[in-house]
């Protein structure tokens, strides 16, 4: 029996006095592909970034596939990536540069086959040996996307992704290979794009002022429901 | 109840120094009255250093323990450090002039590091108010602070070292002192220390309150 | 060794950075060689007062171009959040700190490499004896210490080129009283044993930093 992916009680953040996560308790299963809707300021990106260890929790507890958000930081980050608007990718240095850089900081084994199978994956082959400030917008979230994947991660977080990519790499967010081991890769997605995340998401959370207002699987509601939904919701929190 | 008693007393012992300094303790044969700033340069001293530590400590405390209690405690004591310190530097100067001549002398020890220390709490409120996400500015205040802790020591034995003198001579007059004058330094720094301590609870408890207002204004918007 | 192949992986990654655009090494190098011309110029012509100056002026001109070098650490880090990317990454934080710290220390090392001999040139100082050589590696050792803390620091202020020398110039003036002082009785011709006292100094301030530095670089980089 599989531990949940991720297992959240209680988690708080406050920024100041700004409280900005303000009670989560969350079970997401190993394996599917989750969705969290929100309006700007709902906190989305703030749980992302606690859940990927980019920042410290205020309170609660987080654990990973097990392990505690706490004690284990370094063994979680091993299995996580996480692709956000921002490429986390260094202008001066070539995209396969990049790319050996990560791959050496999470030790990733045969590095070299690994980056060119990658590269290979999101389409960047013929430009992989060019800085990535020479790169267009599309093309840096595509290698961004190959830097989230060096390591074979079974959880993978993304932060609107959307943003920035062009036409051709979007399929590859909303379908990346299974991870390898043959097991399916957790996916936990924020977006605005509600079209999109309703076909991907096999389960759907909407998240506002810091908190889960709903929780839904897919066919539920359909997408006009959805929508309803959303506004309800977030209406009535105002 | 007690806070009002609290500065009552303080008052009093202020008031007490003051007339010791001022009209009890017999006039020093060499500089005359103008040695009288030394009753205030001693306290001065002595609590920038106090101030000091109290806000490093209770910036450790406020990282570790993460708690927003320390971090008003540490600027508290910073507020009231750095009036004191340029206090200090203030009779420093006034003590200076008619004993060496010069407004500043870069050969007295306590003198530099003080000057050195004024910069640091400086750079302790500079940090937390120009962070870009104001609400990190107390963390950077905080490793300001215990990065300044660290650096006190060493400041002291190097300057000190300059100057070929041992660090004792900073905190330290040598030369003999009248009983009465012993007695009004000891006495003015218990005054002193006393009035930071009111001072420090004043101004605790006032941060306090504008918290407790802070978090209500923010449940009800 | 794992801490410092990763360690150097982070070197790895800011040396080739800095090589293909040479943007730290060549700016502060020129900027290194203009402050001693206009040093030249504060003294004149006056060449009796430069062998009592020549260690003001070397340390004066070294805390300058460090907290310009140190200023440029982490700005490549905080384009794309790059800074993110290395949090992510499964090490600690010192790992972050001491692969910055090493890069500074290789970037500070070949300026002064470069403007030792000719300080040594302009200012007809010997300046290139191993005492020197020493005094400078260490203290560079102390200035990066700091100035990568520091550094990591003012890049999540509002102004933080002022932010940088305001924090930092305070702190490490033992290290400069040291490393003049250490220089003067150098050239005076002072053997080893004349220096231990000051070297001692400047060591003890690398190893408390260096500590400090492990302590709260965590509370710096991370909210």
């Amino acid at each position: 029996m599989m531990p949940p992916a991720i297992k959240i009680q209680g988690l708080t953040k406050s920024f100041g006095t700004r409280q900005a996560l303000r009670g989560i308790d969350l079970e997401i299963e190993s394996g599917k592909s989750v969705v969290i809707f929100g309006p700007n300021g709902a906190g989305k990106t703030t749980l992302i970034r606690t859940l990927a260890t980019i920042m410290n929790p205020s309170s609660g507890n987080i654990l990973v596939d097990g392990l505690d958000l706490k004690n284990n930081a370094g063994e979680i980050r091993r299995k996580i990536g996480i692709v956000t608007h921002q490429t986390l990718l260094y202008n001066n240095l070539t995209a396969y540069e990049n790319l050996e850089f990560y791959g050496r900081m999470f030790d990733v084994p045969e590095l070299k086959k690994r980056i060119e199978e990658l590269v290979s994956l999101v389409g960047m082959t013929t430009r992989v040996h060019d800085r990535v400030s020479t790169l267009s917008r599309g093309m840096q979230q595509r290698i961004s996307i190959a830097r989230a994947l060096l390591h074979k991660p079974t959880l993978l977080f993304m932060d609107e992704p959307e943003t920035g990519l062009d036409q051709e790499a979007i399929p590859l967010i909303w379908d990346p290979a299974p991870d390898e081991t043959g097991r399916k890769r957790t996916i936990i997605l924020t977006t605005h794009n509600m079209e999109r995340g309703f076909e991907l998401g096999e389960r759907m959370l909407i998240l506002d002022k810091g908190k889960i207002v709903y929780d839904c699987v897919r066919g539920v509601l359909d997408i006009a429901g959805l929508k309803e939904t959303y506004r309800n919701y977030t209406r009535t929190n105002l | 109840m007690k806070r009002n008693a609290l500065i009552v007393f303080s008052f009093t012992l202020m008031a007490t120094i003051f007339y010791l300094i001022f009209i009890y303790v017999p006039t020093e044969a060499v500089m005359g009255i103008v040695q009288r700033i030394f009753y205030l340069m001693v306290p001065l001293g002595w609590l920038t250093m106090l101030a000091f530590i109290v806000t490093a400590v209770s910036s450790i405390l406020y990282l570790q323990k993460k708690n927003q209690k320390w971090d008003i405690l540490a600027l508290s004591s910073a507020e009231i450090g750095v009036v004191f310190t340029t206090l200090a530097m203030a009779t420093g100067a006034i003590w200076a002039r008619p004993t060496w001549g010069v407004w500043w002398d870069w050969g007295t020890p306590r003198l530099t590091s003080t000057f050195i220390l004024w910069f640091i709490y400086l750079a302790y409120f500079l940090v937390r108010n120009l962070a870009t996400e104001e609400y990190r500015g107390a963390a950077f205040a905080a490793v300001v602070a215990i990065v300044g802790l660290a650096d006190i020591p060493i400041i002291i034995l190097s300057i000190s070292l300059w100057q070929g003198l041992h660090p004792p001579a900073l905190i330290f007059e040598s030369g003999g002192l009248d009983p009465k004058m012993g007695m009004t330094v000891g006495i003015s720094v218990i005054a002193f220390t006393v009035l930071y301590i009111t001072l420090l609870i004043l101004r605790v408890s006032m941060r306090h309150n504008e918290a407790e207002l802070r978090k209500l204004k923010e449940l009800t918007a | 060794m794992k801490f410092w192949s990763k360690v150097m992986t982070i070197a790895w990654k800011d040396t080739i950075s800095e090589l293909r655009t040479k943007e730290i090494t060549s700016s502060v190098l020129v900027f290194t060689l203009l402050v001693l011309v206009i040093f030249n110029f504060a003294f004149g012509t006056n060449r009796d007062v430069l062998p009592t100056v020549a260690p003001g002026i070397l340390w004066t001109t070294f805390v300058f171009a460090g907290m310009l070098s140190l200023n440029r650490s982490f700005i490549p880090e905080k384009e794309q959040g790059c800074l993110e990317g290395l949090v992510t990454c499964p090490v600690n934080r010192e790992v972050i700190y001491t692969g910055k710290a090493l890069s500074s220390l290789l970037f500070m090392l070949i300026i002064e490499a470069i403007a030792l001999p000719i300080f040594s040139f302009l200012f007809n100082v010997p300046v290139l004896s191993l005492q020197i050589i020493v005094i400078t590696v260490i203290t560079t050792i102390g200035f990066v210490a700091v100035g990568t803390l520091f550094s990591a620091l003012a890049i999540n202020t509002k102004a933080r080129e002022m932010v940088l020398p305001i924090l930092f110039l305070p702190i490490v003036i033992p290290i400069i009283i040291g490393a003049v002082r250490a220089t003067e009785l150098t050239l005076t011709g002072e053997s080893w044993s004349g220096l231990t006292s000051w070297l001692q100094i400047i060591m003890a301030f690398d190893v408390i930093f260096v500590v400090v530095s492990f302590l709260t670089f965590d509370f710096v980089i991370v909210e």
